[in-house]
């Protein structure tokens, strides 16, 4: 059994919660997690940890988040359902409330064709609204899909994402109302570059009623190289970056490149603080997450006053 | 790596086993609309169903009729669980990682599908559709998980025996939340 976690005593105290996100080392070496994750420790509520995030081979993301775990930090667990079926599903998220993470984040995951294994048999048993009623089921009904009695059931705070960019647009919030019926209890969006693309979505998810019902956190980053920006815009999917983004960081000089992404990326966050029901940010800059404090530090956010919130803290309607 | 720009060769559309890609509708949604009443379940279908399964070759000659079919209009892949009637005729099968709930994030900014950029992403469709017939509130319904035994068999005799009814919830489930395995529970007192 897990206690209530810090991230979640966060936001269900309505303060502006903010998470990071890193990407587990090709390789097998356990400090280049610990390197990661130190510098963010008193920045943020929680740090994800991917799954083998655009379909390439890397240290696990149960094994990432024993590791943050053992350094004091509150891992969110990154679930795809990509590469395995339900069976092992189901066996991986019992074993990672068995060890204690507290946060479990499920999504499609995507498609191997375009990671470093295009050969490989993608799986796809469950879609991410049926992992998350999974989930939900597990630890509400102490149930597996198959009907059996789990004793004791898992306890984890499970999280969904979803994309306000891209197509059928209209249909994004109505998604994220299927996602909170099957489970979610917070979600972490795509990257938001274009924010009043964003707010448009936030209406929408309002009238729906899921800003009471689900935690939103908007995602951010950093593009700290014309190479990230083009790899951003043509390789990964799903993101939209405006034409003004685009020219302005292309107006500096190189030399600046990564101090203006840096800045745009602060000045996002302020204006994401003031879209209503936004209940913080989580800030993805894989590679870069050393200079997540500097990001948050120039959007006025301070560091996170953990020991205020500590575990036993004040529960969220779930 | 794989650059996103790069095209799989072509292949024979009916290929068995072929990976799943997303089948754009050869008709219109309006007249499948109406097609489908012609298959509502009434006495009738329920004495052909029970004809055909207590006759394995008949069955087979009839699965293999509404096969052609279904594969000729919709791309069918025999899922033998059939989503349609609520995802406006497109079938959610297939699209490459066969998401019966919606459209994933990947979805580009002209439409396209993350994996096959030269088609339409069937889910985009399949709310085009079901908006267009005034059916779109039928895209909220949760699609419970597959029973991947029932691979071949036939949609059509399982929805006139009622098998199929426990597919997806009646509606968006935010009121009441909704049992992912009803049939589960029963064996698992």
């Amino acid at each position: 059994m897990t206690r209530p976690g810090r991230f979640r005593s966060a936001l269900a105290s309505g303060m502006f919660t903010v998470t990071a996100e890193i990407g587990p080392p090709r390789g097998a070496d356990a400090e280049v997690i610990r390197r990661k994750v130190q510098p963010l420790r008193d920045w943020v509520a929680a740090v994800n940890i991917t799954d083998n995030q655009s379909a390439v081979v890397r240290l696990a993301s149960w094994a990432g988040s024993l590791l943050t775990l053992a350094i004091g930090v509150e891992p969110i667990m990154q679930l795809t359902c990509r590469d395995r079926n339900r069976i092992a599903l189901q066996s991986d998220l019992l074993s990672a409330a068995a060890m204690g993470i507290p946060n479990i984040l499920i999504m499609t995951g995507d498609h191997p064709r375009f990671g470093d294994h295009a050969d490989a048999k993608p799986v796809f048993d469950l879609d991410s609204v049926q992992l998350l009623w999974a989930a939900r089921t597990m630890r509400d009904d102490g149930r597996l899909l198959s009907g059996r009695v789990l004793d004791p059931p898992p306890d984890w705070f499970i999280g969904a994402v979803e994309n306000p960019s891209a197509p059928p647009v209209n249909f994004r919030a109505a998604r994220l109302g299927k996602k909170v019926a099957a489970g979610a209890q917070f979600v972490q969006t795509q990257f938001v570059f274009d924010v009043p693309a964003f707010a448009r979505f936030m209406a929408q998810v309002r009238d729906l009623g899921l800003a009471e019902r689900c935690h939103i956190l908007a995602g951010v980053g950093p593009i700290t190289s014309p190479r990230a920006l083009s790899h951003l815009q043509h390789v990964v999917p799903g993101v939209h970056i405006p034409h003004e983004v685009v020219r302005r960081l292309l107006a500096v000089p190189a030399d600046r490149f990564a101090d203006e992404g840096l800045k745009l990326c602060a000045e996002t966050i302020c204006q994401l603080r003031q879209v209503p029901g936004v209940a913080g940010v989580h800030i993805m800059a894989v590679g870069h997450e050393h200079r997540v404090p500097e990001i948050l530090a120039e959007a006025g956010l301070g560091r996170t006053p953990l020991a205020a919130t500590g575990p036993g803290g004040a529960d969220d309607a779930r | 790596m794989i650059e996103r720009s790069d095209r799989l060769p072509p292949r024979p559309a009916r290929l068995a086993g072929a990976p799943p890609q997303p089948v754009s509708p050869r008709l219109p949604a309006r007249l499948l609309y109406r097609l489908h009443r012609l298959l509502a379940p009434n006495a009738g279908y329920r004495r052909l169903a029970a004809v055909l399964t207590a006759h394995p070759w008949l069955s087979r000659l009839f699965t293999a009729g509404e096969r052609h079919v279904k594969e000729a209009i919709f791309g069918c892949r025999m899922c033998g669980q059939c989503a349609i009637p609520f995802t406006g005729y497109a079938c959610p099968m297939t699209c490459p990682k066969q998401l019966r709930n919606g459209p994933c994030g990947g979805v580009g900014l002209d439409g396209s599908c993350e994996v096959y950029p030269e088609s339409r992403c069937v889910w985009l469709l399949a709310v085009e559709r079901a908006d267009s017939e005034g059916k779109g509130p039928d895209l909220l319904r949760l699609h419970r998980p597959i029973d991947h035994r029932r691979l071949g068999q036939s949609a059509w005799i399982s929805y006139w025996q009622g098998t199929d009814d426990g597919l997806c919830t009646d509606d968006d489930a935010l009121a009441t939340p909704a049992v992912i395995n009803p049939a589960a529970l029963l064996g698992h007192k």
